[in-house]
């Protein structure tokens, strides 16, 4: 059986009050969206999501990864790559970027399924990741939110095999990003909703229903890509969805996540199904996607999962709309972003097993683990001795810490300390962490984020964050 | 290591500073220039060209290398050279110079330390971005590394920080080459703006230009230049890991200040320090940094610096006055410059000639630089006779 083994989600904690964007004072509890930070990006929640999916697994197990999305960082130059290598996986490994339709992340589970079907590989790792933006004060701006989703396609330990997809393309002219726009621009609504995402997703889950011989009702749970909540509504009420059986859009708690929306919408399904439940999603763009999927006894033995319901609980409200437009780079500054070359392609190239991977060396002759790979062991200084030794996916310790006024972010202070990581030690930034939260001996993990935009390309690296129990 | 040693082979004879400050109006060359005659004169040279055999420059932000010294102070055909180690760099460069007499190269040798930080239009560091590890990459994110670890372990807080900041505020009032004259309160350093945490803008240096030589020669040709000649009598340059990497590092004291410290003292013959050293100008790039030299130089016990910061030890009346010209926070930090402006500031002491901050009949002075993440300790102790 093919179907999906593990997944994993990423929501960036900062969430963005929906009235702050009116520029009406926010209440607690009120509508609000998940906003990729400063340091956040398409690239950076993927692998974080990924990380969360692979959690237990045997990361040398995955021969293909796909990366989904409409807004990787560079129209040339793969992301996938960049993603497998944040993840430190095989280098025989096949990569793929899905990219320019908001069906991205579903035509990628596919096209996964399709290869382990066909023997082509064994275990694909899909990530859905996107981080779009509304122009301040658009209507799109209240809608759209940011997030990652990640699955693990196998044919062994499936937690919901794929019993049948439909697609259905069409071209339309609803939602688009022409090169060069920081914007999404949309058409007017009343026709995107009636000429385009009423009637394709309706016509893409009877097209599933048809082809596996069910119908709504056979169903658990329904995720449904949508507009908005009246949209959503109709396309629920066309399809006979009944209300217990239809999943929580999300709407005023992440905000559409572009790509990653209906993969997130499936991973909250599968956190919440019981084995032998049938879970249905459908998804819009340039077409429609509907995927049905029957829970396994797999379900309940894998471990708990960094979903959807762990990233929503934790919270980091925006202080501001302007700490908002800061951290998105919308608001003028007397320095841009420095121009030139930027940083060193060849140095890159030398440490991208240790920037990117976040890999160290661990002393074949003592033992001891450090970080850079250097020549000279620094501990009983044998020369050229050393294994890879992935710290990324490690426990971390802060040994100590300062609090930097200076570097530029949103929300200064910046947390910087030393981190211990197996013996290693890390001067590195520490994230989600308020300065009354830094205390010397405080657990760590890592996620990799932008650090800066040096040469107006992101820059990646690691930084740590107090570690989670769950 | 030969424990033969350096001790009393090498004499100061001529001490020169340039005004330290946002030095708008001046080059490194004018600099270079108002220190080196102030240090011939002092010496008595009249025909450098001539007199000088060698030169050794420090200075960390020069791009046009030794050859800047030379051509300001036209020394041609003659051996110059330039020496760069971070904050260490000016106590380098006069090591060259003490080691290349001691050797018997040469008689006459002019050391030169300078910096010209204030031409690239920042206040303070820039903010480096030349890489994606280790940032935000500043002194003071590095030097305040310790502050956690010590804190907690001693008790130690902000406010006795900020007694070594008003200390050093004070002295540099009566300093008149020094930069800041202004007398600060411990109320002040404690509300001033963030810099890195636990320091606020007066836990740190300022930034200045500034320009700093000494002419040394052999000690027995000494009293052609001055009847009361310094002597140096220890100083060395050490190594360190970096700290952030470094597995075994408790952040409670700056290796490479121990280390530093055993080889002079051993060079020197100093077997305790507090009592037998008169007045020490120690590296307070950061208020913690020199409270940590306290300590890791000998002059108290390991967690003791608060108690004597309390009772006005390292004050000018105190028991062992240190940075008795109000140091790198009042005359700011041009990297090359501040090793070498040290010694002048000792060599003046221990001849009776420091002013209105003269301290009584010093015997024994000591210099100190810490460079680096910080990587590097240089010590120089010099005595009268």
């Amino acid at each position: 059986m093919v179907g999906i083994a593990s997944y994993g989600a990423y929501i960036p904690r900062h969430r963005l009050a929906l009235a702050a964007i009116g520029g009406r004072s926010a209440r607690e509890g009120g509508p609000e969206k998940a906003v990729a930070w400063n340091d956040e990006d398409a690239v950076t929640m993927a692998v974080s999501a990924a990380v969360n999916c692979l959690r237990g697994f045997d990361r040398s197990g995955v021969d293909a990864l796909y990366f989904a999305s409409t807004s990787q960082p560079f129209n040339e130059k793969q992301a996938a790559a960049l993603v497998a290598r944040a993840l430190d996986l095989r280098g025989d490994l096949r990569c793929a970027d899905f990219a320019g339709s908001l069906r991205a992340g579903t035509t990628a589970l596919q096209a996964a399924s399709d290869a382990v079907a066909a023997g082509s590989a064994r275990s694909v790792l899909v990530v859905a990741s996107d981080c779009r933006m509304g122009a301040p004060g658009s209507g799109l701006e209240l809608r759209l939110g940011d997030g990652a989703a990640a699955f693990l396609v196998s044919d062994t330990g499936v937690i919901a095999g794929l019993d049948a997809a439909h697609a259905l393309s069409d071209e339309i002219v609803d939602l688009w990003r022409s090169d060069g726009d920081a914007f999404v621009h949309s058409w007017e609504d009343r026709f995107v909703v009636q000429e385009g995402y009423v009637p394709r997703i309706v016509e893409a889950v009877r097209g599933l229903f048809e082809r596996s011989g069910t119908d709504a009702g056979d169903y658990a749970k329904i995720a449904l890509y949508g507009p908005d909540q009246r949209s959503l509504a109709t396309v629920a009420r066309k399809l006979a969805v009944a209300a217990d059986a239809l999943c929580d859009p999300l709407f005023g708690r992440l905000g559409n996540a572009g790509a990653a929306f209906a993969p997130l919408l499936l991973a909250a399904a599968l956190e919440a199904a019981k084995p032998g439940e049938k879970i249905l999603v459908a998804n819009y763009g340039d077409g429609a996607d509907a995927l049905a999927f029957t829970a396994t006894d797999f379900l309940s033995t894998l471990e708990p999962r960094r979903g959807v319901s762990w990233h929503l609980e934790r919270r980091h409200p925006v202080a501001s709309y302007d700490h908002y437009l800061k951290a998105r780079g919308l608001q003028a500054v007397e320095w841009e972003a420095p121009a030139g070359p930027g940083l060193s392609a060849t140095i890159h190239f030398r440490d991208r097993g240790n920037d990117i991977g976040f890999v160290g060396q661990s002393c074949n002759a003592c033992g001891a683990v450090q970080f850079p790979a250097q020549r000279i062991c620094e501990s009983c200084f044998a020369k050229d001795d050393f294994e890879p030794h992935r710290l990324s996916d490690r426990d971390g310790r802060l040994v100590t810490y300062t609090f930097d006024y200076f570097f530029p972010t949103p929300e200064p202070p910046t947390v910087v300390g030393i981190v211990e990581i197996d013996g290693a030690r890390v001067h590195m930034q520490v994230v989600n962490c308020p300065t009354e939260d830094a205390k010397t001996g405080l657990p760590l993990e890592f996620e990799f984020r932008r650090i800066h935009q040096a040469g107006g390309r992101p820059n990646y690296y690691w930084k740590a964050t107090p570690r989670s129990s769950a | 290591m030969s424990r033969d040693g350096i001790r009393d082979k090498v004499a100061i004879v001529g001490v020169g500073c340039c005004r330290f400050g946002e030095n708008w109006d001046q080059s490194p060359s004018d600099m270079i220039v108002d220190a080196a005659y102030e240090a011939y004169e002092d010496a008595g040279i009249e025909d450098p060209q001539r007199q000088i055999d060698a030169v050794f420059t420090g200075s960390l932000y020069s791009q046009a290398g030794p050859h800047e010294c030379a051509d300001a102070l036209k020394l041609f055909d003659k051996p110059v050279s330039m020496v760069s180690n971070y904050c260490a760099t000016g106590t380098d460069a006069f090591r060259y110079g003490v080691m290349s007499i001691a050797a018997g190269m040469y008689d006459r040798v002019l050391v030169v330390g300078y910096d010209k930080p204030k031409d690239r239009g920042v206040s303070g560091p820039s903010v480096m971005m030349d890489g994606v590890r280790d940032l935000p990459k500043t002194p003071a994110g590095w030097f305040s590394l310790c502050a956690a670890t010590y804190f907690e372990k001693y008790g130690a807080g902000r406010e006795d920080l900020a007694r070594i900041a008003v200390k050093n505020h004070h002295n540099g009032t009566l300093a008149p080459k020094s930069f800041l004259k202004r007398e600060i309160t411990v109320e002040d350093a404690l509300n001033a703006r963030m810099i890195s945490w636990p320091f606020g803008l007066y836990d740190c240096a300022a930034q200045t230009d500034g320009a700093a030589a000494v002419v040394i020669t052999r000690s027995d040709l000494a009293s052609r230049y001055r009847d009361d000649p310094v002597l140096v009598k220890a100083v060395t340059i050490r190594s360190g890991p970096n700290p952030q990497k470094d597995p075994g590092n408790d952040f409670l004291s700056w290796k490479p200040n121990g280390w530093a410290a055993r080889d002079v003292y051993e060079q020197a013959g100093i077997s305790d320090p507090r009592r037998e050293i008169g007045i020490a100008q120690v590296h307070d790039c950061f208020s913690l940094t020199e409270l940590l030299a306290y300590e890791d130089l000998g002059f108290c016990e390991k967690g003791s610096a608060k108690e004597h910061i309390a009772a006005g030890t390292f004050e000018l009346g105190g028991d062992l006055p240190v940075n008795t010209d109000g140091g790198l926070k009042t005359f700011g930090h041009p990297t090359g410059a501040t090793g070498v402006r040290m010694i002048y500031e000792n060599t003046l002491q221990l001849q009776g000639r420091a002013g209105e901050r003269q301290v009584q009949d010093p015997k024994l002075a000591l210099s100190h630089n810490l460079g680096g993440h910080p990587t590097a300790c240089g010590i120089a102790i010099l005595g009268r006779d």
